[in-house]
């Protein structure tokens, strides 16, 4: 493309108090590349995803989506965030509303689609992801892994040319994982662009073009899931997938 | 559940009974204290020294009855009443749109918007503060004082109505505030990251689910209210409780005091069975919710 990547980082610096959890992180990702992000809990995977779109405001650095710096004073970053998907590990989706009103909210009111426009483009979202029969439901009458897979529809039906997955598979029972993971795999196959940050290691391997290790704040390695699972080079990366491999999660 | 075998219906059949008759008890006990309590107020009020007086100044059915539909030179209570009403239901609206715009106000963040901030914390703790019988006297006295067009030369009751709305508003808009407060900022951020602006995350996702959780305490507020629209006589508007004085003072009885007392109490204890039935559904769908 010749907007250059997807995504670019850099130098982006994230403390919370006097806590400072990015420490610098420079990243790019390619269109249609699929980058996860692995690493141990609190070392800013999730902290990283949330200041991709600017709902978590950052210290210092550079954001640019697709050639547009997000960062850029007098930027709308509304209007950059439209094409950004983010995916919590909480779903997040709004308790009062209907499966069918939260995942055309956006599109009716960010991107001004008439209802039925919505509603139609929904409704193709939910049958594809085996929902359709729940469009009338509330969030709390579905499984976990019915409302990720619903906020997962809600990020796609505003029609997001990057995807940030932030460990969408953690707040889930065991069994409901594989239901979450195969829409993840499907939308891969289909060159959607995506960031993910994950504790699933298997799936990181199988999935991401390419593996990034943070530990405090920084990316201490990154390449091809093959490399950094099989010889990584940095010593921590070593102990962490050892301790992974320990804990039978490899 | 899982195990519905032949012995499940047997012990849950057994806890029907149980709590049926547990629950006829129940009924039994709490008639007899409730009798027990009202025979000893009764008692008490029969056995006073002045209990034929009382009777005859507060309880006599002909001045109960003369004082409620009015009398020649005496205005009917349940006439003034209704002014109670009209009061109570113009404010009711009035506050709930202000008490939100002072609550939006005082969440809107940045620099540029602390002056309104401002503004609308100075508002909530002046009017919290203030007794609204002050306010009433200000407002009743004062505008009309300033000689100004128009503004000055209004209605009793709209003086007392503005005094009532300022006053409730700074509470209602505490009210707001905590429910606003209480949806989680997990909500705020799920709406922005999808592209809504700060106040489409505010109108379709935050304020729903704050209006929701503090509809209980929101009318709990309004039964307030609905009392407090008496005060309003203070200046000079003839509703209920000033329409009893008006029939006292010229009738030396003061049945008519009893008659406003139960017209307060018939309209607001609908009110308070209402808050009641919707506080027990909302843990209702909390504890539905936290099984789910």
């Amino acid at each position: 493309m010749s907007e250059g990547p997807a995504l670019l980082l850099e130098d982006v610096r994230k403390s919370f108090g006097e806590n400072e959890v990015l420490k610098g992180i420079d990243l790019t990702v390619e269109p249609h590349e699929v980058v996860c992000l692995i690493g141990a809990s609190g070392s800013g995977k999730s902290t990283l995803l949330r200041c991709v779109n600017l709902v978590e405001p950052i210290d210092a650095g550079r954001v640019v989506v697709e050639g547009e710096e997000i960062t850029a004073a007098g930027v709308d970053a509304n209007r950059i965030r439209r094409r950004i998907g983010i995916v919590y590990q909480a779903y997040n989706l709004f308790p009062h509303m209907t499966v069918l009103r939260n995942i055309t909210l956006a599109p009716r009111e960010a991107l001004r689609q008439d209802r039925a426009q919505a509603e139609e483009n929904a409704r193709r979202l939910l049958d594809r992801f085996g929902l359709l029969d729940r469009e009338n439901e509330y969030p709390d009458r579905l499984s976990g892994g019915q409302q990720q897979r619903v906020a997962i529809v809600r990020a796609l039906a505003m029609r997001p040319h990057l995807m940030l997955l932030d460990e969408v598979t953690s707040a889930l029972d065991p069994e409901l994982v594989a239901e979450v993971l195969s829409v993840i795999k499907e939308l891969a196959r289909e060159g959607m662009t995506m960031l993910i940050a994950t504790h699933e290691m298997g799936f990181a391997r199988d999935l991401a073009d390419r593996v990034c290790f943070l530990e405090a704040g920084r990316i201490l390695e990154q390449g091809p899931p093959n490399k950094i699972f099989t010889s990584p080079e940095n010593p921590r990366t070593r102990q962490f997938l050892g301790r992974i491999i320990e804990a039978g999660r490899l | 559940m899982a195990e519905g075998g032949p012995g499940a219906p047997g012990p849950s059949a057994d806890a029907g009974r149980g709590s049926r008759a547990l629950g006829n008890r129940g009924v039994l006990v709490s008639s007899a204290s409730t009798v027990l309590f009202f025979a000893v107020i009764a008692l008490i009020v029969a056995l006073s020294p002045g209990s034929e007086v009382v009777a005859e100044r507060f309880f006599n059915p002909k001045n109960l009855w003369q004082s409620l539909v009015g009398s020649t030179g005496n205005p009917s209570v349940l006439g003034a009443f209704l002014l109670n009403v009209k009061i109570f239901l113009v404010a009711e609206v009035l506050i709930l749109v202000l008490a939100l715009v002072i609550a939006v106000v005082r969440g809107i963040p940045g620099p540029v918007f602390f002056p309104f901030r401002l503004l609308a914390i100075v508002y909530t703790d002046l009017f919290r503060g203030v007794p609204l019988i002050l306010v009433l006297y200000m407002i009743g006295f004062g505008v009309p004082g300033l000689g100004l067009p128009v503004v000055s030369y209004l209605p009793d009751v709209i003086y007392g109505v503005i005094s009532l709305v300022l006053v409730y508003s700074a509470y209602v808009a505490e009210v707001y505030r905590a429910g606003i407060e209480s949806v989680h900022e997990s909500q705020n951020a799920a709406a922005r990251s999808l592209g809504l602006t700060r106040w489409q995350s505010l109108r379709f996702v935050v304020l729903p689910q704050a209006i929701r959780r503090v509809i209980p305490p929101l009318l709990n507020d309004f039964i307030g209210l609905q009392k407090d629209t008496a005060l309003v006589s203070v200046l000079g508007s003839v509703e209920a409780a000033r329409a009893a004085q008006i029939y006292s003072a010229s009738e030396f009885n003061y049945a008519s005091y009893v008659v406003a007392a139960l017209l307060f109490v018939l309209i607001t204890i609908p009110l308070a069975r209402f808050t009641d039935r919707l506080i027990a559904r909302d843990k209702r769908r909390r504890e539905a919710g936290a099984l789910a």
